[in-house]
């Protein structure tokens, strides 16, 4: 077992606002991140990650709890400790690449070297190997403003491995960035990774970035760690209908189970063709990916397609079900016309309970902050 | 939102720990205690209080004087007039400079703007030469050529003094509103020509009311500076017996020769013309009490030009005469009166000599008055600069608790009447409180700082803003302490602004009457002073000569600002 590098223990942040009332930004936190990870903090704007990033980072003290690094605690509530950012020894990019414009593309990576006071020669070599390590050897002398965003934000890695922290921080470090150099990015820092082998916490807001570079993932909503497994696990059994719907893409059913069959809320007199679950609830969620569903001529679920929409890479299709309608992907090779009566079938669907008005309204003010 | 507690969040937590933010939040506002609070405070105690009772008699006794009531009318004729035809003059020009296809607009731009740093003193000095109801040079040329018995135009009256003044504050409007004309929308004012509106009509319907904030912004700015103006209404006002408020607060000083009794006079009176600004502050926010709209944008846009057709070569003509007129006459004057032998004898070659010029020089007061407002605009800048930036720092950054409260401190000053703040000086700088620095550079110092401390404080608040908290962040996980971030980071990002407030402070400074004038010893006269005194005691062509030199400075140096300012890398 890897060592664990990073640990948060019931961390717990309370702001007090004058308008919005009291709110918890993050409610009891507890995970470890091990040594060599890339561990990414998922979830929409208002669910805490960036919080608990920078309660990681020193920038923020906490409430409640404790946080260790390298097995050193640098945050407790309890020993009333804190470290403040510059003695915790992490690396960090920051969504804006915070790349100071003053200072020229040697000076920005040296800067961490010269605040350590670490002899000239030596500041040389390693701001040589962190340029040459992120396609920056050449511009040296050169300002932020003259390079374009995806070199500014190679300036802000080369800065932060240049002092080769075990920690890596990054805080949505390529969301600034157009979609081409997003995935450039997310390669590279990959092999940074591997070549220099620090850790790394990862937040954002893009689950497709988050699955495709994390080992781990925590998702979190309103302050709350909702699931922490592999994107696979994470994709395939989320735990709960908020963490179904925010990774890929989902579709939701409200269904009533009566006598052990399932109904379509709306349509009580054809059932659909799929099982209830054990230990089910009158009035459940029924949660799919629109392309987990069989459209077929006959075998399931009688109805008709109204819409079709063609996509480069599969067809979709709107069809009505009791007094919902549901989205269903599939392969260009299954064509439905518009108005053609078909069929639904659900392979393996998850069961949610349904969800109550009251969580909905907190997401909303949470929104607000 | 989130942001603002996160500041506050690890600055307490800092604050545990190291206390540098917690000492420049105790010093920003002892520092406001020392150079705003105080004074205010002096001038709110002496106006109500006598003998240690509160009474309202100074005012009252000051109210039922027939001089103080004409006084107030004419610093709020005066005031309201300026306003108005300051504003329509302003939007005039901008809409023609900003929006027409007037030929010879980017020259034409910068000279418009040239009134904003002459000082209006000495225009209205040029025009006292001028158009002086008994000697003014333009007069007796009108007497002598038309035969005419007495002056056909008199600048000493309260129309003269509101021309003056117009000339001098329009450009306040001008320049709101030609940055607001060019940053609008253009097809605002497109839709509204396909939808069917004329081109007058998309002006009066449109344009207009879309630039209604950079116009009331303006319109205040013109309002403040009038009410409070001091040199204009002086120089022009009198020999006529004409007074505002700032005029009879120095008569009254300078008639009682520095007694109490003077002072506190002076305290009720600067009470009054408080009073008289915040009225018209509070009257013209409920006036214009239209927020900003969000129209304009923050790129800079082709906007469509409109073809004057036939009026294009007129108006250009009308907008030549007034640069003329405003511009260039009083300049003129100045340097020609400054060239004549002897007051009185006409402008012709044979009558010049540089023999003013040279005497500046050689007059151990005069060479003094440049030193003095040399010394006291630079230390006057620097020490607003730091003091400005301190404040700044801690209003942005830090968010202590009474945030607001130390904002407000600081920008404060700017609306209160110069003359008022001088007053303020005296009561609380002139041994009441222990400390006696009457008849030093000092006194005058303070009151700079406190005038001018909003400039710096407003510059480096703005930089400030631009400098997103990531990048001193940054630096702190490449492991630089609070201090380090700030001299690294923070620091080096807003020196151009700090620069530039500066300067923002020191040209104002050099030219400086309205407090000066109250405060000065007799060895710390300063420029604006000693060309006032000359001017009184009668020697008009050393004045000009003086204020000749006093130009070419100012001119000199803003050049040089410009220089410096224009090739700064683009932070």
């Amino acid at each position: 077992m890897a060592q664990v590098q990073v640990q948060l223990k019931n961390v717990t942040k309370r702001f007090v606002t004058k308008t919005l009332g009291d709110i918890v930004a993050v409610d009891n936190f507890n995970f470890e991140v091990y040594e060599g990870e890339c561990f990414s903090i998922l979830g929409p704007s208002g669910c805490g990650k960036t919080t608990a990033l920078r309660m990681i980072a020193g920038f923020e003290d906490l409430t409640e709890g404790e946080i260790f690094l390298g097995g050193r605690p640098v945050s407790s509530s309890r020993d009333k400790l804190y470290v403040p950012p510059e003695e915790r020894d992490l690396g960090m990019v920051f969504q804006a690449f915070a790349v100071w414009p003053h200072k020229n593309v040697f000076e920005n990576v040296a800067y961490p070297l010269r605040i350590k006071k670490v002899p000239r020669p030596e500041i040389e070599r390693r701001v040589k190997e962190a340029l040459h390590h992120t396609s920056l050897t050449g511009l040296e002398r050169v300002y932020p403003s003259d390079l374009s965003g995806g070199q500014q934000q190679r300036i802000a890695l080369a800065r932060s491995i240049v002092t080769n922290p075990k920690v890596m921080l990054l805080d949505e470090p390529l969301s600034n960035l157009d979609p081409h150099l997003r995935e450039t990015m997310r390669f590279e820092l990959k092999e940074l990774q591997s070549k220099f082998g620090f850790t790394i916490i990862f937040v954002t807001h893009d689950q497709s970035e988050a699955m495709a570079i994390s080992d781990r993932m925590l998702v979190a909503d309103m302050g709350k760690i909702m699931q922490i497994d592999t994107p696979e696990n994470l994709y395939n059994r989320p735990i709960n209908r908020f963490v179904h719907s925010f990774l890929g893409e989902s579709t939701f059913l409200n269904v009533v189970i009566k006598d052990g069959k399932v109904y379509a809320k709306g349509d009580m007199e054809h059932p659909l063709d799929v099982e209830a679950p054990a230990n089910a609830e009158p009035e459940m969620v029924l949660a799919t990916r629109p392309n987990a569903i069989e459209l077929t001529a006959d075998i399931g679920y009688q109805t008709h397609v109204q819409t079709r929409i063609f996509l480069t890479d599969r067809t979709e299709y709107v069809v009505p079900i009791g007094n919902q309608t549901l989205k269903v992907q599939t392969p260009h090779r299954i064509t439905f016309s518009q108005g053609e009566s078909c069929s639904v079938r659900f392979v393996e669907p998850m069961w949610y309970p349904v969800e109550d008005a009251e969580a909905e309204k907190e997401r909303q003010r949470r929104q607000l902050i | 939102m989130i942001n603002l507690r996160r500041n506050k969040d690890l600055a307490a937590v800092e604050g545990r720990r190291i206390g540098l933010d917690s000492i420049m939040t105790v010093l920003a506002f002892v520092l406001l205690l020392v150079i705003v609070v105080i004074p205010i405070s002096m001038i709110i105690y002496n106006a109500f209080f006598f003998e240690g009772k509160f009474t309202f008699g100074l005012i009252v006794d000051q109210l039922t004087r027939s001089t103080t009531m004409s006084s107030m009318w004419n610093t709020v004729k005066i005031g309201g007039l300026v306003t108005l035809f300051g504003t329509i003059v302003g939007v005039f020009y901008a809409w023609l400079l900003g929006r027409s296809n007037i030929p010879g607009k980017k020259l034409m731009r910068s000279l418009f703007t040239i009134p904003y740093m002459f000082p209006p003193f000495l225009g209205a000095m040029a025009w006292d030469l001028l158009l002086n109801g008994r000697s003014g040079y333009l007069n007796r040329w009108l007497m002598q050529t038309f035969n005419l018995s007495s002056a056909p135009l008199n600048i000493n009256t309260v129309w003269g003094i509101v021309f003056v003044e117009i000339s001098y504050y329009f450009p306040f409007v001008f320049m709101q509103v030609v940055s607001a004309l060019e940053r609008m929308d253009p097809t605002l004012e497109e839709s509204a020509r396909i939808a069917g509106a004329k081109q007058g009509t998309v002006i009066r319907t449109i344009t207009l009311p879309l630039v209604v904030p950079a116009i009331s912004a303006g319109a205040l700015l013109i309002l403040i500076s009038s009410l409070a103006h001091f040199g204009v209404p002086a120089i022009l006002g009198f020999s006529q017996g004409i007074f505002t408020l700032p005029t009879r607060i120095f008569a009254v000083i300078s008639r009682s020769g520095g007694s109490f009794e003077g002072i506190r006079q002076a305290a009720a009176l600067s009470i009054l013309l408080v009073i008289v600004v915040a009225l018209a502050l509070l009257l013209q926010r409920k006036v214009l009490s239209s927020g900003g709209y969000d129209i304009i944008k923050g790129k800079s846009m082709r906007p469509t030009l409109i073809n004057l057709r036939g009026a294009r070569i007129p108006l250009f003509i009308v907008a030549l005469v007034t640069l003329v007129v405003i511009v260039i006459v009083p300049l003129v004057m100045i340097f020609l009166v400054g060239l004549v032998r002897a007051y009185g004898l006409p402008l012709r070659p044979e009558n010049f000599t540089l023999a003013n010029y040279a005497r500046i020089f050689t007059t151990s007061g005069t060479v003094d008055s440049i030193k003095n407002s040399l010394v006291l605009a630079i230390s006057a800048g620097v020490i607003s600069m730091v003091l400005g930036t301190l404040i700044a720092y801690v209003v942005q950054k830090i968010k202590p608790k009474g945030t607001g409260v130390l904002e407000i401190l600081s920008v404060l000053p700017y609306s209160i009447p110069g003359t008022v703040l001088a007053i303020g000086v005296i009561l609380a700088w002139s041994g009441s409180l222990r400390v006696n620095l009457y008849n030093t550079l000092w006194i005058i110092l303070v009151a700079y700082i406190a005038r001018y401390l909003s400039f710096s404080m407003k510059t480096s608040s703005a930089a400030l803003l631009q400098v997103h908290p990531s990048l001193e962040e940054a630096a702190r996980t490449c492991g630089a302490t609070h201090t380090e971030s700030l001299k690294d980071i923070t620091l080096p990002l807003i020196r151009p602004a700090m620069i530039s407030g500066f300067f923002l402070i020191f040209l104002p400074a050099m030219r400086e009457v309205t407090t000066s004038v109250l405060l000065y010893g007799p060895y710390t006269r300063t420029l604006g002073v000693q060309i006032y005194s000359l001017r009184d005691a009668g020697m008009m062509p050393q004045a000009a000569a003086l204020g000749s030199v006093a130009i070419v400075l100012i001119i000199v140096i803003n050049a040089i600002v410009n220089a410096i300012t224009a090739d700064r890398k683009g932070v």
